[in-house]
């Protein structure tokens, strides 16, 4: 595929295509959208399923789903205090479809649809708008105190404001540049290091044999790339909790 | 119910003999703490920063129709907030008045 033309084809598995004939080209129903479907089934389908035994020693599945709780449980707990525990349905769901996307996005033919800027910044606006509302809601105009410290000195309030109301500004941006850049590194690393596999084995005799090396690389960078997933849903998910900490306690 | 409770504590002095509970010393609230991640984490605080203070300066310059002049302003803010932001980063949380 990317070989055929001899030239590295690294971006055009980022592409978006309308799937599900007439139905799907007419409502714009892409392979994104599908897997994030596909992400939400999956998560869904563990959660019952492997919590409907409800057994006192839990079978495979019901360990992962109940690691899985206990996991954002904690960490939300942790960062956000016991006061977070409500913000917790939100964590979750957050962590488990990043991660989920994150995942599937590694097999053989699919999509990760947690490689657009447009999936990863409309999530992290919906955290953005989350903790502006809950900060006003709990400390009302309390809340714009935060753009300026106390104990500073009043006239260089026309500094540290702008400042302060640039970084606030800036969380959402760099939340969805991190998880975004990740991924897409990642996923275009694989491709280049596929595409030499093929470029290389078919020079002549002695190719098949240096073709091994860049299939060395890949399968250590498959390991890598999961463990990028797990990493980035997780970065996501206590950046969530520390910005919510923040939105709780006001410092 | 007493059995399992004892279990758990022979679990913990278990854990405890052989150093698996790492105590949680890291003080950016427990963010993985590689040298790649934290200067990647740095480098996107830093743009992100930056691009937040050009794009406001630019639709604040097209709406009050003073081109050049908000757009350097705010890219000095956008710099200043993104140095802040990477300083946040290396400051302990607990500590952190500002």
């Amino acid at each position: 595929m990317a070989a055929e033309g001899k030239a590295i084809d690294a971006l055009s598995q980022f592409e978006l295509a309308p799937v599900l004939g007439i139905v799907g080209d007419s409502v714009g129903f892409t392979q994104s959208n599908a897997h994030m479907l596909l992400a939400v089934v999956l998560i869904t389908a563990l959660m019952v399923y492997g919590m409907a035994q409800r057994a006192v020693i839990p079978g495979r599945l019901q360990a992962l789903a109940e690691s899985a709780y206990e996991f954002v449980h904690g960490l939300v707990t942790e960062q956000v205090g016991e006061e977070g525990r409500k913000f917790f349905p939100f964590v979750f769901s957050l962590f488990m479809f990043v991660l989920f996307g994150n995942l599937l996005g590694l097999l053989p033919y699919a999509f990760t649809f947690t490689s657009h800027i447009a999936v990863t910044f409309g999530l992290a606006f919906v955290v953005f708008v989350l903790i502006t509302v809950v900060a006003l809601a709990i400390h009302g105009t309390k809340f714009f105190g935060y753009f300026f410290p106390e104990g500073a000195p009043i006239w260089l309030a026309p500094i540290i404001v702008p400042v302060e109301i640039v970084s606030y500004l800036s969380r959402p941006i760099s939340l969805s540049i991190r998880l975004f850049a990740n991924m897409v590194a990642g996923h275009v690393m694989l491709k280049v290091f596929a595409t030499f596999i093929l470029l290389i084995g078919g020079l002549g005799v002695i190719g098949p044999f240096v073709a091994v090396l860049p299939l060395a690389i890949n399968v250590a960078l498959v390991g890598f790339e999961l463990l990028v997933a797990f990493l980035q849903a997780y970065v996501f998910a206590i950046l969530t909790c520390i910005y919510l900490h923040d939105a709780v306690h006001l410092h | 119910m007493v059995e399992r409770d004892g279990f758990e504590q022979r679990l913990r002095d278990a854990r405890a003999r052989q150093g698996l509970d790492r105590t949680k010393e890291s003080g950016q609230a427990g963010l993985p703490t590689g040298s790649w991640g934290i200067g990647f984490r740095a480098g996107v605080e830093v743009v992100s920063a930056l691009a937040v203070g050009v794009v406001a300066g630019l639709l604040l310059d097209r709406w009050l129709g003073t081109k050049p002049w908000l757009f350097l302003l705010f890219f000095v803010l956008g710099s200043a907030a993104g140095v802040l932001n990477v300083y946040r980063l290396f400051t302990p949380r607990g500590r952190r008045k500002g």
